[in-house]
This record gives C-alpha cells, sequence and structure tokens, in this order.
C-alpha cells in the first residue's frame, strides 16, 4: 500500500488559538517526561535504591515534593528540600495543570454544543487553572 | 452558531473502532481519572481537616492505587505515542504496529507495579 504524503504550510492551515494548544499539549507531554525522568535519576541518586520502595519512588517521580517521601528510610530531608527540587515541582505542576484542564476541557466540548455553555465551560476551566496552579505553587513553597 | 454534529453520541458509542480506538477511550478515562486525582489530592493537602483524612484513606486502599496506576501509565505511555505519530506524522502508517509496542511496554511494567502493590496490602 502506498501513501501519499501531503504537507499543508502553516500560513495556509492558519495558526490559531486551538492549534497552539494542540501543540502544548504534545510538548506538555514531553517536557513532564523530562521532568520526571530527573525526579526519578535525582532520587536514585540522593539514595532511593536502597532507601525507599518502588511506591514511594513512583510518587516522587509524579511530584519532587518532600512530603512523598517523608516515611522512607531516607535519613535526612534536606537534599529532597531543596530550591532545585523545588523549582523542578513549579515546573511540574504549571506543565500537567494546564495540560490536564486543557484535556478536560476538550473532551467536555466534545459532547457540549451549545454556544453559552462552551463559553462559560472555558472561563470556568481557566480560572480552575490559575487556581490550582497557584495552589500547587504555594504549597510547594511553603512546605 | 451552534456546532452541527452528524454522529450523535450513541451512535458514537456503537463505534467498532477497535485497537485505536480503544486506546482512544483508555486515554480519555485515564486522564479524567488523573485530573479527578491531582485536583482533590491537591485541594485535600491544601484544606487539610477531616476531608484530607478521608481522602488520604482512599488513596491508601490497594484497590484505587491499581486503578490511578492504570490511569497514569496507560496514559503517559499511549501519550508517547500520540506524540512520536503526531510529530513525525510519517510514521502514522505503522499505528498498528505502534499500538501493539505500546502494550508490550505497558503490560509488562503494570503487572509488575500491580503485584508491588497488592503484596504491601497483605502485609509486605
Amino acid at each position: 500500500m502506498t501513501t501519499k504524503h501531503r504537507t499543508i504550510s502553516i500560513a495556509k492551515r492558519g495558526f490559531d488559538f486551538e492549534t497552539a494548544m494542540w501543540y502544548f499539549t504534545r510538548l506538555s507531554a514531553l517536557a513532564m517526561y523530562l521532568c520526571a525522568f530527573i525526579g526519578l535519576a535525582g532520587a536514585l541518586i540522593m539514595g532511593a535504591r536502597t532507601q525507599m520502595n518502588l511506591a514511594d519512588i513512583i510518587r516522587w517521580t509524579f511530584m519532587p515534593n518532600p512530603n512523598h517521601v517523608i516515611n522512607t528510610n531516607i535519613p535526612d530531608l534536606a537534599p529532597w528540600a531543596t530550591v532545585f527540587w523545588k523549582i523542578m515541582g513549579s515546573t511540574f505542576v504549571l506543565f500537567a495543570t494546564s495540560h490536564g484542564l486543557h484535556g478536560l476541557l476538550s473532551v467536555l466540548e466534545d459532547y457540549i454544543a451549545r454556544p453559552w455553555v462552551r463559553r462559560t465551560l472555558r472561563i470556568i476551566v481557566l480560572v480552575f487553572t490559575l487556581a490550582m496552579i497557584a495552589i500547587g505553587i504555594i504549597m510547594l513553597w511553603t512546605a | 452558531m451552534g456546532i452541527k454534529r452528524n454522529v450523535g453520541l450513541m451512535t458514537g458509542l456503537r463505534y467498532k473502532g477497535k485497537g485505536p480506538m480503544l486506546t482512544f477511550v483508555l486515554h480519555r478515562v485515564g486522564g479524567l481519572g488523573i485530573v479527578t486525582f491531582v485536583a482533590t489530592h491537591m485541594l485535600a493537602s491544601y484544606l487539610g481537616g477531616q476531608a484530607g483524612i478521608l481522602l488520604n484513606s482512599i488513596y491508601e486502599h490497594w484497590a484505587f492505587q491499581i486503578f490511578i496506576f492504570f490511569c497514569a501509565l496507560f496514559h503517559a505511555i499511549n501519550g508517547l505515542r500520540i506524540v512520536i505519530l503526531d510529530l513525525w506524522p510519517k510514521l502514522i502508517e505503522h499505528q498498528r504496529e505502534a499500538i501493539w509496542v505500546e502494550w508490550a511496554v505497558f503490560l509488562p511494567i503494570y503487572a509488575i507495579a500491580v503485584m508491588v502493590i497488592l503484596r504491601a496490602a497483605q502485609g509486605g
């Protein structure tokens, strides 16, 4: 089976908010993979191999928050609570919240056709996204 | 100006798209599961109190852990497949093979995690 490839330039396709979010969803996924791998590598370097079980490593990998490793055999939490991990966690929160809540919006908009409901939903999701990013970052830096 | 739909929701649900359709549905279910979990988890630890304690007891339950790890792992691995196929569109010809590779990566990792979760639930 032969398939003919067509390439349409971005100028002809148009580049609007939806297209930007289409790219954002995919690129933020890659960014989150990077954050997770840095978290995993960091945990192994800081002693997770002998001092933590699999569940704790997974929890730390998904969110580098020292509260996630508080119940392990790690003797000193200080290296797990540095500014580096706070920045890494904040980056993760930023990408995860915007990626996740935009995903929620696209699922909802697939099943909702009424324009005013869609407009209202967009505002609610935007406000909720900003609130959750703020809550996440506040918790990471004040915990 | 409303949006015109050629296919209703019920007809859509009866669509027999096989493997690719299954990953599409699981990706959505997994994504919604993660959004619900992460949002309630963040709000619970931010607000604290009785609700926080109740939610923590749900999160620590083995059945919930098996469910949420399915959501997170499947969404992550399927998402990586979508990213690769979308950013390199020429690979779309191999999408069925890509889905087989995806299951081959997902199943062993998930099986090991479920085993660990169940063993921990039985008390080590």
